[in-house]
């Protein structure tokens, strides 16, 4: 996929690109685990400039570097194609995958900018730690709650119930959003949107259960309304997940809720 | 070096793995140890379905299940495997409902069902809708259920950690252990990739579920991470693996790319045309048309091609026509694959069709399994405590070719198995003492650091690319002895030249460079081995396409293919290695010795396969 020499459907020239990246080393201290003090890694801008193709990515460019100039260039990928998740990064100062984001579609004329994502701590280059991120994804309770007799077959739904919660069955786990987020930035025990998202999901999931104790969850002083509405993270979401909706949709349930 | 222990350790957090530990660790302690965060394995992408004859929206029974996945198989397929996967599909598809997956209901509001390709009515009469699906992003609604799953019941997960040994308590490599004779697990041994630090995992059970090897192929719509690595780890301990000629080409990759076209598309209603507009594939499969298995899709676009009657400036690929399908149709079913093209190619499919060629996407063949999941280490002797499911491993419920929507019930219903018999096992079972003087993992840090220390030497990326090229040039849709001796031997150059292979980042933390040098390794071994079978199966049946042979030979080759990794000095044939699968074919530093293992046949006798 990455280094395709087949013809593409629409021919483009080749063109030159220069990435900026910003490199962090390691500290030499070993992990204390999450939770404690990291020690200051040190950090750089490496600047690479480089031959692409076509209908080339961001990922592309960064799978070059790393084969063909610098091993040590450290990043996380793996289908390539925008459905795992893994190569969420900062791109010209705006959340992106590097394998959703065309090359030919950025601004060539300067540097691109390639940084990891904001608000989490970062391990190496463009790796950060996802424990966090995870975490508040757990404590919204991800997974249907239903009580009551399991039936012998399916439970039922209608295609209008089914079609309430879809847009927030869409999301990988990428944190494109949430690390999108000022308040996520200035506060870490936020949950952030991919959180709320994931209980979205599940709020209105006409099988599920499980709403009032998510509501509860999410009407903490770090849940739901910390959100300023600011949009960052609609725009982030390489899914097209209508997220600031999402959260406000989850608002409106907690303040019209009946019990 | 950290030591574990665990009654069972899952390799793998796909769909397999997870399903698996969900039946596991409600019934003894379990770890999942996976080299990714088990949301971006790769069943993730898996598109379209997965079918089970519940006939919640036309008459279907599972016997009709199972005669197509034998059929689509071209009666590679093991019978009894077969028939229990498409009995157990119903339950699967039940199972994951209730685990919440949204699938997409129909008006009574019932799971839907759509169809695909090579799943029929009453044998081969017309298509038959059984695939239940959720959009065009089923594998990954699958993956999220399951992960969520195991948040509920706190499975144990060891992230980003790299298995890179198996540990017995038999050196089976050397193939002298005889038949009958006792072989257990002990283990596994793994790399942390945030620290660099070597782990060694004890166990009573072992469960594989640790994917495919599409990259070994330049056009692939696997993920970078699909390496073999489980599937290498097996064979380089001495396990045999089954049927790894047989690899499945996907009709619709996007063109130069590999990107997955889910088959839904055509399920659908899209069509395949070539340069003149035509349905081709009405003269390739009268009867199902553009709902043919994958193989003979994939083979009739590749011979449009080849004909010159491939579309674009270089006629190198075909159409993917959707145009007479409504806009609303598509988005409500095809959301995803269709923003695929707009986003890597810029074409509209509401207007215009998308250009498709076949890409390397899933491996039949793998480590041999009984229907509970347990690993055979010859024909019949399994190795105690050692199971593998899904992707890896080789019951076989594809045979020669796998039918679509398959695989995900393949991962649900036999990682189910894998995951309960794991358990069970383990619950009468003890751990296997390590040896007190032997350091488990020594081979595992030998390689490693002799990788790391290597000041100047070859470099992964270089090797990789060129393996990926002469296996896409090669041993792809389309093979000869000339073109695959052409592979045998460039494969086994890039294996020496890999004995030097060095790489720039030395450090501990997050060494992906290095990683990706193991990785490399694991898919040498592997395309080494798919290249000799199809070498030496000098037939045409399902994924595997010999020109020189263009037909089914069901005397010589009805048969499984089963390869062993011998010393050099090791003469000795294995198992049932008669007539063409004698084979014992020297290497550097290594023989692979292949033998075979016959098909189990129950109802439905070899047919010529016609759509």
């Amino acid at each position: 996929m990455s280094d395709s020499t087949q013809t593409p459907a629409k021919e483009v020239a080749s063109f030159s690109v220069t990435l900026k990246i910003m490199r962090t080393i390691p500290s030499d201290e070993p992990s204390a685990g999450y939770g404690a003090p990291t020690p200051e890694p040190t950090s750089r801008w490496d600047t690479f400039t480089l031959t692409m193709h076509g209908t080339d990515r961001v990922l592309d460019a960064l799978h070059k570097v790393k084969w063909e100039l610098d091993g040590t260039l450290t990043f996380r990928r793996s289908c390539a194609h925008g459905v795992c998740g893994s190569d969420a990064m900062r791109i010209n100062g705006r959340n992106r995958l590097a394998c959703k984001t065309l090359l030919k579609d950025l601004n060539l004329t300067k540097p691109i900018t390639i940084e990891p994502i904001k608000g989490l701590p970062v391990l190496k280059d463009l790796v950060v730690n996802m424990d966090p991120f995870f975490d508040a994804y757990r404590e919204v309770q991800p997974f249907l709650i239903a009580y009551g007799v399991e039936p012998t077959a399916e439970r039922l739904q209608s295609v209008r119930e089914r079609a309430r919660f879809d847009d927030t069955t869409k999301c990988i786990l990428c944190a494109c959003c949430t690390t999108s987020c000022p308040v996520f930035w200035n506060d870490g025990q936020y949950f952030g949107p991919a959180a709320i998202v994931n209980a979205h999901r599940w709020i209105f999931d006409s099988r599920d259960d499980g709403a009032a104790d998510r509501m509860e969850i999410l009407n903490d002083r770090e849940g739901v309304w910390r959100c300023r509405t600011t949009f960052n993270c609609t725009d982030a979401c390489p899914r097209g997940i209508q997220v600031t909706k999402a959260i406000s949709q989850v608002k409106r349930a907690i303040l019209i809720r009946t019990h | 070096m950290q030591t574990h222990q665990y009654d069972v350790v899952i390799i793998g957090a796909g769909g397999a793995g997870m399903r698996a530990a969900l039946e596991s660790s409600v019934r003894t302690r379990t770890a999942v140890i996976s080299k990714l965060y088990p949301t971006r394995s790769h069943t993730g992408a898996a598109q379209g379905g997965m079918c089970a004859a519940l006939a919640n929206v036309e008459e279907d029974n599972w016997e009709w299940h199972t005669f197509d996945t034998v059929k689509g198989g071209d009666y590679l397929v093991d019978q009894d495997a077969a028939e229990i996967m498409a009995k157990e599909a119903i339950d699967a598809v039940l199972d994951l409902e209730k685990m919440g997956l949204p699938f997409n209901r129909t008006p009574e509001g019932r799971i839907d069902q759509r169809r695909f390709g090579g799943h029929t009515r009453n044998h081969g009469e017309a298509a038959v809708r059984r695939s239940c699906y959720a959009a065009d992003r089923t594998g990954h609604m699958i993956l999220q259920t399951l992960y969520q799953q195991c948040v509920k019941n706190d499975v144990a997960f060891f992230n980003e950690f790299y298995a890179l040994d198996l540990l017995v308590d038999h050196d089976l490599s050397a193939g002298n252990v005889r038949p009958g004779e006792e072989v257990n697990v002990i283990g596994v041994v793994a790399y942390e990739l945030a620290t660099g630090e070597i782990h060694v995992f004890r166990a009573k059970s072992v469960v594989f579920a640790s994917g495919g090897a599409g990259r070994m192929f330049k056009t692939t719509s696997n993920a970078h991470t699909l390496t073999g690595d489980g599937i290498a780890l097996a064979y380089r301990r001495g396990l045999p693996i089954e049927d790894m000629e047989f690899f499945q080409f996907h009709p619709t990759g996007l063109a130069g790319l590999g990107i997955l076209l889910s088959e839904a598309a055509r399920g659908e209603g899209g069509i395949l045309r070539n340069a003149d507009g035509e349905r081709f594939m009405e003269r390739y499969a009268p009867t199902i048309k553009d709902l043919a298995p994958r193989d003979i899709v994939a083979r009739s676009m590749a011979n449009e091609v080849r004909e010159g009657r491939g579309c674009g400036p270089n006629k190198d690929y075909v159409h993917l026509d959707l145009t007479h399908l409504e806009p609303a149709h598509i988005d409500a079913k095809l959301p995803d694959i269709t923003e695929f093209a707009r986003t890597y190619l810029g074409v509209e499919p509401y207007t215009e069709p998308v250009p498709v060629y076949p890409t390397a996407h899933y491996l039949m063949g793998g480590i041999p399994t009984n229907v509970e999941g347990e690993v055979l280490r010859n024909n019949d002797d399994i190795v105690k405590g050692l199971y593998a499911a899904g992707e890896c491993a080789c019951v076989s419920v594809h045979g020669s070719n796998r039918l679509g929507t398959n695989s995900l019930l393949d991962i649900n219903v036999f990682g189910r198995r894998a995951g309960i018999a794991a358990a069970e096992y383990a619950a009468g079972a003890s751990f296997i003492e390590l040896d007190d003087d032997a350091d488990p993992a020594a081979d595992v840090v030998a390689q490693l650091e002799e990788i790391r220390g290597r000041a100047d030497g070859e470099r992964p990326s270089d090797l990789r690319k060129a393996l990926a090229e002469t296996m896409d040039l090669n041993a792809q849709v389309f093979r000869t002895e000339d073109s695959l001796e052409q592979a045998l031997a460039d494969v086994r150059k890039l294996a020496r030249r890999y004995r030097n292979v060095c790489v720039q980042d030395k450090s501990q933390a997050y060494n992906t460079d290095l990683l990706e040098a193991l990785e490399l390794g694991f898919m040498l071994d592997l395309a080494e081995v798919v290249v000799l079978g199809s070498l030496l199966r000098k037939e045409s049946r399902g994924g595997h396409f010999r020109e020189d042979y263009p037909l089914r030979d069901d005397v010589g080759f009805m048969r499984h293919t089963m390869a062993y990794r011998r010393p050099l000095d090791d003469n000795g044939a294995v198992g049932d290695a008669s007539g063409p699968f004698a084979v014992n074919s020297a290497a550097t530093d290594h023989r692979v010795v292949i033998g075979s293992k016959p098909v189990t046949q129950t109802r439905y006798q070899p047919m010529e396969r016609k759509y």
